[in-house]
């Protein structure tokens, strides 16, 4: 398992969304913490990866790739907050 | 397989391998000719994909170490580990005339842009010069007036990318300091401390826009030293390659 940041989902990101996501702000749900994506730590390759959050640890975001699909899951995140 | 672009989304696409340069006996840059690229902000990175005979396939990042002048070839500087299975590809196998798959420009938070007016700090450990590198050319041919410190950790001298480059941009450029740390051989062998970032960086109150870049290891403990030192977090960007 590697230790990567957001700045490492920024391209299977851009897959899914149509605005650059590295820059958008999350704030965490377990403890409010709030700042860009790009600083998300991020846990690769497990199948996908998982992004916790920098304050608390929690996972923030999930992200797993199969050959046709991705899942993209955001139990951890209170709210996206984008430039637009 | 190459996808058909959807608007507005990113998609994968052939480039063209035109040239490759040897930077150290371990790195290589590759010179990528792509069809549509539409340009990109020093800090960028693209993702690069492998896919063998029988479907399997590997994807990394690699950081864009050219600046965009408005067209031209893009660059990427890939540092061989010696267990790595994409790097070892790239830096070993790849020729010229070679097809790659990628998709890019990625990224839009660990980037400079020459009308940001603060002082620079760049600190890079390994390959984390690369996309720092980006930022020094991009800054060179806008002629910014911002002063940039890149402080560089490498094991030897002898693993210092873009070394000749760099010294002559510092011959002729009063506005670019660099300083480098080697970790293993040289003068004065040792690793980047906070004495290191104290004397060869900016001190906080010049408020400069700081980059990091390297291992996850060297960037934690560079990012901790910055705070420590009273750099504000939030002039702090920083970007993690993976490993210790
Ligand atoms: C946003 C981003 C930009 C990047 N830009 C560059 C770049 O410009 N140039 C470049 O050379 N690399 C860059 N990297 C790292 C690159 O994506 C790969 O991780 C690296 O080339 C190793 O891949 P591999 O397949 O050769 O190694 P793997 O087969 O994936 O791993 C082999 C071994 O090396 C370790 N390892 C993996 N990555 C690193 C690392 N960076 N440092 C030390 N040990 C490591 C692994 O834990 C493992 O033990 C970047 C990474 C990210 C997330
Ligand atoms: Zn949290």
């Amino acid at each position: 398992m590697m230790e990567l940041d957001g700045n490492a989902l920024a391209g299977d990101l851009a897959e899914v969304f149509t605005v650059e996501m590295t820059s958008a702000r999350f704030t965490c749900a377990g403890c409010r913490h709030a700042d860009e994506v790009a600083t998300l730590r991020v846990y690769t390759p497990v199948p996908g990866a998982v992004a916790r959050c920098p304050n608390c640890g929690d996972v923030v975001l999930t992200l797993v790739r199969t050959p046709t699909r991705v899942l993209l899951t955001l139990t951890g995140t209170a709210r996206l907050d984008f430039p637009v | 397989m190459v996808r058909t672009a959807l608007p507005g989304r990113l998609t994968w696409q052939a480039a063209t391998v035109t040239a490759v340069r040897a930077e150290t006996p371990s790195a290589r840059t590759l010179v990528l000719d792509i069809p549509d690229w539409p340009g990109h902000l020093p800090g960028q990175h693209l993702d690069l994909r492998l896919t063998a005979e029988d479907g399997y396939s590997a994807q990394r990042s690699y950081s864009i170490a050219s600046d965009w002048p408005g067209s031209g070839p893009v660059e990427i500087t890939v540092q061989r580990l010696a267990d790595g299975e994409v790097s070892s590809y790239l830096t070993d196998v790849v020729q010229v005339g070679d097809r790659i798959e990628l998709r890019g420009p990625i990224g839009g938070w660990f980037v400079w842009r020459s009308a940001q007016p603060a002082p620079v700090l760049l600190v890079a450990g390994g390959s984390g010069v690369v996309p720092l590198m980006s930022m020094i050319r991009d800054r060179g041919r806008v002629r910014g007036r911002q002063p940039f410190r890149l402080i560089y950790s490498v094991r030897t001298p002898e693993d210092a990318c873009y070394a000749d480059e760099l010294k002559r941009r510092v011959r002729d450029d009063p506005g670019l300091d660099v300083h480098f740390v080697h970790t293993r051989k040289g003068p004065d062998p040792k690793r980047i401390d906070v004495a290191t970032v104290n004397t060869y960086g900016w001190p906080p109150d010049f408020a400069p826009d700081v980059f990091v870049c390297g291992p996850t290891g060297f960037v934690e403990t560079v990012a901790d030293i910055l705070v420590a030192l009273g750099h504000d977090p939030k002039k702090i960007r920083t970007e993690r390659f993976g490993g210790k």
